[in-house]
């Protein structure tokens, strides 16, 4: 047996009042590489492990002063959370005495008389199992400092994310809700935004995954959410690049679930959009309750071209309450594993008095169904009652004027020439020009429909010379649209569409003047709109932008179509359902 | 395809489902939709939860369906439009002739 076989010298402490037993054990173990010091009885041994602190200790059992089961127990006391393997040695063999020395804190004996080679085998032993201890306690320290900082940061984060993902107007009256303060890192948002017309706008989310990736993600949704509502944007169109611009940014996989709503109290009616959140609902003031169920794909899924927001509208009366939640409410588990799910929420909004709150009373009972009164951190809910007045009026004042924002006098003129006619539309950048009166956005749909009916006008029957009258049948329509395609990629030089935009700001809206010229012959108006024999598949453009707007007037020759579109502060929003 | 078609588990009704755009541009696709294979349909059904848009020129296509079906005896639901398209189908009187939920 030589020294290179021990690649771990370690620091022994022995005690034994047998100075032969001591003599042979120093002996064995120093031959074995080891630095040993040696006691004659258990308070000389306490007093060297206090000033020497050794690597493991091994103990004679029945020592005078103090014995081996007390020395050990305070050695034990002594190292606390240190691994210091405690050995016996001893010549008794009958079980009782052997159980009680690992009784007192032993980790093990040692038979006497000696033999070098158990000895060894069990120093190494002893010493994997240390330094496994060691390694354990140094990683759960660094691991439990390294949580501590993680937990500081997210504060900060939260306090950062508030900045710019603030509450909005959470804090009214008639909303109550419960997030817990970092449920951002729980994947959930929670915002609410004033309307500049009045009312407001709602988004519950839920984003896939948690932690850092689902707070990132949160923070354009939070950004395109206040600024368009606050633009006077309207749901859909929110949604709409809510929805594009996580596409673009999320990866595959990871998504955000999301009930919108948006809220009009001057006209009572709610309209809402659930794709992928857990059933909203709308508690009637007379105790019944409509289910809002989830009828489209998360947010950040579907490509822009194919996402479409059909919003669902619902009329309200003062009383009723708009209740939302996460999937963290349905998933909660009691103690025995089970789930508290849609049963366990329809029979809290079962019990509910009409005066209780649906948030408190739900709260309330997910504690106690999951036997944990602190654990909230992944729910989410909020209750909006619909009240008689605007909750959010007295802050809309200065929202509304922000619809007078933009630029308020103006014109353009925008023409496409020639060939150009054929192989783009001048269509959506129109819209972009007007879309930057803050007032106008919510009149996007008509002013597009209006740019494009007139648009369309100008070209299949200006340029191209088309005749409705073709559009007979379904063979007339086919015929139609073959020949729009086939004098499409032959158009002269000559021909042009020429827009012409005006728009003034007045007092409480504005005026939109469209201006359509072609290069064609012109049309016959009367004729084109008595020509033919009571309702024909074609024809249809003329009258709908005659509704959609307060005037339209053609020149004489019919080849320039002029439209006027008025827009008043007073009708923004719900303009576009009447 | 962004004009998809199916068909109702008792195969009576067909639903014609419009992606994007409803425009001029999806006339072929509109048209093949309803006249390929549709003898036995009874029902129709055009949904509309994935149509952005919905222009003039769609509004003579949904009346070529409408003839096609039967003229005043045809069952067509025009289904899931989002405001504004369903805001076009109200100005241009549609609800008379389609049954619009």
């Amino acid at each position: 047996m030589t020294d290179s076989a021990h690649p771990r010298p370690l620091r022994l402490l022995i005690a034994d009042d047998s100075n032969t037993d001591r003599l042979i054990l120093e002996a064995i173990l120093s031959r074995q590489g080891h630095d040993v010091r040696a006691a004659e009885d258990g308070q000389a041994a306490l007093e060297l492990y206090e000033s020497w602190s050794p690597d493991m200790v091994l103990l004679d059992v029945m020592m005078p002063r103090l014995d081996g089961t007390e020395a050990a127990r305070r050695i034990k006391a002594l190292a606390g959370e240190r691994l210091v393997p405690v050995i016996f040695l001893t010549s008794l063999s009958d079980a009782g005495s052997l159980a009680q020395c690992l009784d007192a804190g032993g980790d093990d004996f040692l038979p006497k008389p000696y033999n070098p080679v158990i000895i060894q085998a069990k120093l190494g032993a002893f010493d994997r199992m240390r330094r496994m201890h060691e390694t354990l306690t140094r990683q759960r320290d660094l691991i439990r400092e390294r949580n501590e900082q993680l937990l500081e940061e997210q504060v900060t984060a939260r306090r950062l994310f508030d900045n710019i993902a603030h509450t909005g107007c959470l804090d009214v009256a008639n909303i109550r809700y419960h997030a817990s303060p970092l449920s951002i890192f729980n994947g959930d948002i929670l915002f609410a935004c004033p309307r500049p017309a009045g009312g407001m706008h709602l988004l519950v989310g839920d984003f896939t995954g948690h932690g850092l990736p689902a707070a990132i993600g949160a923070l354009p949704v939070a950004e395109i959410f206040y600024g368009m509502t606050s633009k006077g944007f309207a749901g859909d169109d929110v949604l709409k690049e809510l929805n594009q611009k996580l596409v673009r940014i999320l990866p595959t996989g990871m998504f955000c679930c999301a009930f919108f709503a948006e809220v009009n109290f001057r006209d009572r009616y709610l309209r809402v959009w659930n794709g992928g959140l857990p059933d909203g609902f709308i508690l009637r003031g007379d105790g019944s309750r409509e289910p809002l169920a989830s009828t489209s794909l998360p947010l950040g899924v579907l490509a822009p071209e194919r996402f479409a927001a059909p919003m669902a509208e619902y009329t309200v009366c003062p009383g009723d309450q708009l209740l939302l939640m996460t999937d963290g409410v349905l998933e909660t588990t009691s103690p025995d594993g089970d789930w508290f799910g849609e049963e366990g929420l329809a029979r809290v909004l079962d019990d509910r008095r009409r005066e209780q709150s649906p948030v408190d009373l739900l709260l309330e009972r997910i504690r106690l169904f999951s036997g944990r009164s602190e654990d909230t951190d992944d729910l989410t809910i909020l209750a909006l009652r619909i009240t008689d007045h605007d909750p959010v009026a007295s802050q809309t004042l200065a929202a509304t004027q922000s619809a007078l924002t933009g630029p308020a006098a103006w014109s353009c003129r925008y023409q496409v020439d020639g060939e150009t006619l054929a192989r783009f539309s001048p269509l959506p950048l129109l819209l972009h020009v007007c879309m930057a009166v803050a007032g106008l956005r919510q009149h996007s749909a008509p002013i597009y429909t209006i740019l494009s009916e007139l648009y369309n006008n100008a070209l299949e029957h200006g340029v191209l010379e088309l005749p409705s009258s073709w559009k007979d049948g379904p063979e007339g329509f086919s015929r139609y649209y073959a020949e729009r395609e086939k004098r499409l990629g032959d158009v002269g030089e000559e021909h042009y569409i020429r827009f012409e935009l005006e728009h003034r700001l007045g007092a409480s809206g504005g005026r939109l003047v469209i201006r359509c010229r072609d290069s064609g012959e012109g049309f016959d108006r009367e004729q084109a709109l008595t020509g033919g024999d009571g309702p024909g598949y074609a024809g249809r453009g003329i009258p709908l932008i005659e509704k959609l707007s307060s005037d339209l007037t053609y020149n004489k020759q019919g080849n320039c179509a002029e439209v006027v579109y008025d827009w008043e502060l007073a009708d923004v929003g719900r303009s576009q359902d009447q | 395809m962004p004009v998809n078609t199916r068909r109702s588990e008792d195969g009576e009704t067909r639903i014609i489902a419009i992606e994007g755009r409803f425009d001029f541009s999806t006339h072929q696709a509109f048209r093949d939709a309803y006249e390929k294979d549709s003898e036995d349909v009874l029902y129709w059904v055009v949904d509309m939860s994935d149509t952005s848009y919905l222009d003039s020129s769609a509004l003579g296509m949904l009346l070529l369906l409408r003839d096609f079906a039967g003229g005043d005896k045809a069952s067509i639901r025009i289904e899931n439009c989002n405001s504004d398209v369903r805001r076009i189908l109200a100005i241009s009187n549609f609800e008379q002739l389609f049954s619009i939920r």
